[in-house]
């Protein structure tokens, strides 16, 4: 436990120790507030919730979540400090989990930081606060499921931008799964169980699910197990590609 | 302390390591030589569990690496090759993770990190980022995260790899200061380094080992081995001196090792090591040969190294 939380902390303030998390925090909040406001007419809709802001997250992370995942095991093995790592005594699931905990609580102050709009739309009117504390829930389990899709990319790649162009690309597969271009791909072929199987991925379907402030345990149970499920690829990628 | 049982490590069809085994004891400063690909990397790999083995394993302070790596890992000093370190932290950062992660704690934490700092001599670079710092402090940042815990097997791969002469001296008299208290694995390519602080070598040559023994074990394979140079003035005997040389009992041959200012030099070299200096210095003394030098060559390491390696050398990795 000392020995992940060391890495956490490592990682964390990995994090800080450069512009890297001061220029994505910037950035992030920059852009939800121009989707919010702008492009979701969050004023114009003249309704006291949050959903303009919530409905842009799966897109906003699509590409900016990649950038914070890529950088977790492409880095360590670009620079030789794998090996380190990897001979301090840190069991395998230590290192995993301390680095994924870290990206996912850096994800989570980010988001964390929007709380002015939150803020705002308390001022303009009375919204119901359950259903906003519900969609944060949910955008932060989704960030979550990125960052270990990201991070199980990352252990492949010693190559970050690979590792990010990849991580988007396969985030955008799950986030879609269950709409139109990926259906049309499988349908035709696969047998009706594994159509079912792949609309169950689509991320936009669990969290749209759990914005309207409905937290169901079916899909926080399904960002766990994808969350759980790609650590351990990416704990058996990093084993494999030592030699 | 260390002991290598059988150790085999292919990668494909590529044996890079096949059947190593040694034992390191408390007090021994092994040197790894070997030309480039050899498998020395491969194989303090294995022993730190970086690596797992094909077949065989190694045994730390009784624990096996296969079986229980962490074990292993907890009481091993590791400088991997190239001494990687976390270029955007400070060594008072990085090394505070590493001693985090050993089980250092609070107050003695802190006492240690100062102690090995100042080892190493890092004290005014500690809040430093590292990727800012010369080559011979990273090496130090490399060496301070290894000792951190005063471990009993220590294992460095090429520590001196690139550093001044001065730099050099000083990391091997870090090494030697700490020698008798523990078991050292280093491997080199400087022959030098092997006398100035090992106990004993191992040379490994496409994955197996080809010499195993102390320093002077290892030079007395040497064809120099017991060779006395002797330095005439030229004009004395010149042509002759040669002849009469090789025709000494013992004598294997004579090699010119150059002249200068009209004195030249010769290596007597013996059949199979023999001490020849004493027939020789009498069948001077009795000509009559105007002798400025006489002495014997204890061998040479790199003449050994060579002879032993050279089969099927520059191999891939």
């Amino acid at each position: 436990m000392n020995r992940m939380l060391a890495v956490f902390r490592r990682e964390l303030a990995g994090y800080f120790a450069t512009p890297v998390a001061y220029v994505f925090i910037v950035i992030f909040l920059f852009v939800t507030g121009v989707f919010t406001f702008q492009l979701g007419q969050l004023y114009e809709r003249g309704q006291a919730d949050l959903r303009p802001f919530f409905d842009f997250h799966p897109w906003l992370y699509l590409f900016l979540i990649p950038a914070i995942s890529m950088r977790l095991w492409a880095e360590e093995r670009k620079q030789g400090t794998l090996e380190l790592l990897m001979t301090l005594p840190i069991p395998m699931a230590a290192a995993v989990t301390g680095k994924f905990l870290a990206a996912w609580v850096f994800a989570g102050v980010a988001l964390a930081l929007t709380f002015p709009v939150w803020i705002t739309v308390n001022v303009l009117g009375s919204p119901d606060n359950g259903v906003i504390v519900a969609a944060y829930i949910g955008s932060f389990l989704m960030a979550g499921g990125f960052l270990a899709i990201g991070s199980f990319v990352s252990s492949l790649t010693k190559n970050q931008v690979i590792a990010f162009v990849v991580t988007v690309v396969a985030c955008f597969g799950f986030l879609i799964s269950g709409y139109p271009p990926v259906m049309g791909f499988f349908s035709g072929w696969a047998p009706r169980p594994v159509l079912d199987a792949v609309a169950g991925f689509s991320f936009l379907s669990h969290f749209d699910a759990i914005s309207r402030g409905v937290i169901d345990l079916r899909d926080v149970v399904f960002f766990a197990s994808l969350i759980a499920a790609f650590l351990f690829a990416n704990a058996v990628v990093v084993e494999w590609k030592k030699s | 302390m260390i002991e290598t049982r059988n150790l085999v490590r292919r990668f494909g069809s590529f044996t890079a390591v096949s059947g190593v085994s040694f034992r390191v004891d408390r007090g021994e400063v092994l040197g790894f030589l070997g030309p480039n690909g050899a498998g020395k990397s491969t194989t303090m790999k294995m022993i730190t569990g970086f690596l797992a083995p094909t077949r065989g394993t190694a045994i730390v302070c009784g624990h096996d690496v296969t079986a229980d790596a962490l074990a292993v890992k907890e009481r091993i000093g590791y400088l991997p090759e190239g001494a990687p370190a976390y270029p955007d932290m400070t060594p008072a950062g990085f090394l505070s993770f590493v001693a985090q992660v050993r089980g250092l704690a609070g107050a003695n934490r802190k006492a240690r990190i100062e102690e090995v700092a100042a080892m190493v001599h890092l004290e005014g670079v500690m809040h430093q980022a590292i990727e800012t710092l010369s080559k011979g402090y990273k090496r130090r940042v490399g060496l301070a995260q290894a000792i951190l815990h005063d471990p009993d097997v220590l294992i460095m791969d090429e520590p001196t790899d690139g550093l001044d002469p001065n730099q050099k001296h000083e990391v091997r008299s870090l090494i030697k200061g700490m020698a008798a208290r523990k078991a050292i694995i280093l491997s080199t390519h400087i022959l030098e380094e092997v006398d100035a602080v090992c106990t004993r070598a191992i040379v490994i040559n496409r994955g197996s080992i080809v010499a195993d023994g102390t320093p002077e074990q290892l030079r007395s394979r040497s064809r120099y081995h017991n060779a006395v140079l002797i330095t005439i003035n030229a004009g004395t005997a010149a042509g002759s001196v040669r002849g009469e040389l090789e025709r000494l009992p013992g004598v294997e041959e004579v090699e010119d090792s150059g002249s200068r200012d009209g004195r030249a030099s010769l290596a007597v070299i013996p059949r199979r090591g023999r001490s020849i200096v004493e027939d020789v210095g009498r069948h001077a003394r009795s000509k009559g040969w105007e002798v400025d030098e006489i002495r014997v060559d204890a061998g040479r390491l790199d003449e050994v190294f060579r002879s032993i390696t050279a089969r099927g050398a520059g191999g891939a990795r």
